[in-house]
C-alpha cells in the first residue's frame, strides 16, 4: 500500500465529505435541476443565435472568396480571447449588466469561427459537376444554393455545430462567475463554501451534458450522411 | 479610463502576476509534452493505442476546464501546485491526439521505402516518421498552449495566482480599470501565444514538406 496513487485514492474514497449524498437529495429539485436546465438554455440559445449569424456569413464567404480571410481573422481573434477575459471586457461596456446576456454574447462569439469555417468547408465539398448538372437542369443560383449546396453541406455544418456545442457547454460553466447561471454556479458555490459535493455535481453534470450533446449530434451527422455509413 | 488601466500595469505586483501566469502555463505545457509524446511514441503501432488516444482526446474535449480546476481543489488543495496539476491534465489530450494521429498517418510506402534502403526501426522513427509528423504534432502543442494560457486565467479561483487575480480583484472590488487591465493583458498574452506558436509551427515544418504543400496548392 506504499503506492502514492493508491494512498491518494484511499484518502479520496475515505474522505466522508467528498460526496455528500444527503445534500444532493435535499437540493435536487431546488438547486441542481434548475442549474442543469439553465445550462441547457444558455448553450442552446447561444448556438442557435450563432447559427443564424454564421450561416449567411459562411455562404457569402464561400461565394466571395475575398471576404473569407478577414472573416476568419476577426472570428479567430475572438476565439483566442480567454473566456474569463471576454466576460470581463463585455461587462465593462456601459449598459451591459452582469447576467445571462453577456454570457450568451460571448458564447455566440466563440461559436462563430467553428460554424463559419465548417459552412465554407461544407459548401466547398460539393463537387463542381453536381453544380453544373443542377445548372444544366435550369436551376437558378438561389435554387442551387438551397436545393443542392446547403443540403449536401449539411453533414459538415452539423459537425461544426457539434464541436461548437461541446465547446460552449464547457465555457458556459465559467459564465456563472458573472451571474450567467447554469451548472457553473454549483461549481463556484462549491469553491466558495469549500464544499466538494457541489463542485463534483456541477463538474460531472456539465461533462455528462457535453458528452450527451456530442453523441446526439454525432448521430444526426451520421443520419445526414447515409453514404458514409456503409464504409 | 486608458490612463487608469495603464496605472494598473505600473503597479508593482503586475510583473509578478504576469510571471506567475507564464510560468504556470509553460510548466503545465512542458510537463504535458513530457507525458504525451512518449506515450504517443509507445502506442504508435497499436490499433488499441489509437483508440485510447482518440477517446482521451474526446473526453478531454468534453470536460470543462473549470471543472478540472475546481476538482483539483478538494483533491490537491489550494495553490500553485494544484493549478499546475489541473492545467497539465487539460494540456495533455490535444498533444496526445495530434502526436498519435500524426505518427500514424505517415504514408506506409515511405516507411517501406526507408526499410528497403536498410534503415533500422529507430532510424525510421527519427529520420522519417518524426520529421513528417512534426507539423501535426506541433499543431497539437499550439492548440494546447493557447488553451493552457486561457485556462491559467481560472487558476485564480483555486489560489493558483496569475493574471486572473486581477480580473477577480477588479470584479469583486468593482474596480473597472483593474478588471479591464487584467482582461486585456490575458487576451494579449493568448493572442501572442497563438501567433508565436503559429510561427514555430512553420519553423518546425521540414522544407521538403513545405515544397510539397505549395505544389499541392498550385
Amino acid at each position: 500500500m506504499s503506492n502514492p496513487v493508491l494512498l491518494l485514492l484511499q484518502d479520496v474514497l475515505e474522505e466522508p465529505q467528498l460526496i455528500d449524498w444527503e445534500w444532493i437529495r435535499e437540493n435536487f429539485t431546488e438547486d441542481i435541476v434548475p442549474a442543469f436546465q439553465g445550462h441547457i438554455f444558455l448553450s442552446f440559445v447561444s448556438v442557435a443565435i450563432a447559427l443564424v449569424i454564421a450561416l449567411p456569413i459562411g455562404v457569402i464567404s464561400a461565394r466571395y472568396r475575398k471576404v473569407y480571410p478577414p472573416v476568419t481573422a476577426v472570428t479567430g481573434v475572438l476565439y483566442s480571447i480567454p473566456s474569463l477575459a471576454l466576460f470581463a471586457i463585455l461587462i465593462s461596456i456601459p449598459g451591459v449588466k452582469i447576467g445571462p446576456s453577456p454570457v450568451i454574447i460571448a458564447l455566440v462569439a466563440y461559436s462563430l469561427l467553428i460554424l463559419i469555417r465548417n459552412t465554407v468547408a461544407g459548401i466547398d465539398s460539393v463537387p463542381p459537376e453536381t453544380i453544373d448538372a443542377a445548372r444544366g437542369m435550369g436551376l437558378t443560383n438561389r435554387q442551387i444554393l438551397f436545393r443542392v449546396e446547403l443540403p449536401l453541406a449539411l453533414p459538415i455544418i452539423v459537425a461544426g455545430v457539434r464541436i461548437a456545442t461541446v465547446t460552449i457547454i464547457g465555457i458556459a460553466t465559467i459564465g456563472a462567475y458573472i451571474n450567467g447561471g447554469g451548472l457553473g454556479a454549483l461549481i463556484f458555490d462549491g469553491i466558495n463554501r469549500q464544499f466538494p459535493t457541489m463542485i463534483i455535481t456541477g463538474a460531472v453534470l456539465a461533462t455528462a451534458l457535453a458528452i450527451t450533446a456530442d453523441l446526439l449530434l454525432l448521430g444526426l451527422e451520421r443520419y445526414l450522411r447515409p453514404w458514409a455509413r456503409r464504409t | 479610463m486608458l490612463f487608469e488601466i495603464l496605472e494598473v500595469y505600473a503597479r508593482p505586483d503586475f510583473p509578478e502576476k504576469l510571471r506567475e501566469h507564464v510560468v504556470l502555463s509553460l510548466a503545465a505545457l512542458l510537463v504535458a509534452i513530457a507525458i504525451a509524446l512518449p506515450v504517443a511514441l509507445l502506442i504508435r503501432n497499436t490499433p488499441l493505442g489509437a483508440a485510447i488516444a482518440i477517446n482521451i482526446g474526446n473526453v478531454g474535449r468534453a470536460v470543462p476546464s473549470l471543472a478540472i480546476l475546481a476538482l483539483a481543489l478538494p483533491l490537491f488543495g489550494i495553490g500553485f501546485g494544484s493549478a499546475l496539476v489541473a492545467l497539465t491534465a487539460l494540456a495533455i489530450p490535444p498533444i496526445l491526439i495530434n502526436a498519435s494521429t500524426g505518427l500514424r498517418e505517415v504514408n506506409r510506402d515511405i516507411i517501406d521505402a526507408a526499410r528497403g534502403m536498410g534503415l533500422s526501426g529507430g532510424q525510421i522513427l527519427s529520420r522519417i516518421q518524426l520529421p513528417i509528423a512534426a507539423p501535426v504534432i506541433f499543431a497539437g502543442v499550439r492548440t494546447s498552449a493557447v488553451q493552457t494560457v486561457a485556462s491559467a486565467t481560472l487558476a485564480t479561483f483555486i489560489g493558483g495566482g496569475g493574471l486572473g487575480d486581477l480580473i477577480v480583484e477588479g470584479y469583486s472590488s468593482r474596480g473597472p480599470e483593474i478588471l479591464l487591465a487584467g482582461a486585456i493583458s490575458v487576451a494579449i498574452l493568448a493572442i501572442i501565444t497563438e501567433v508565436g506558436f503559429g510561427a514555430l509551427e512553420r519553423a518546425f515544418t521540414p522544407n521538403g514538406l513545405k515544397i510539397a504543400q505549395s505544389r499541392g496548392k498550385r
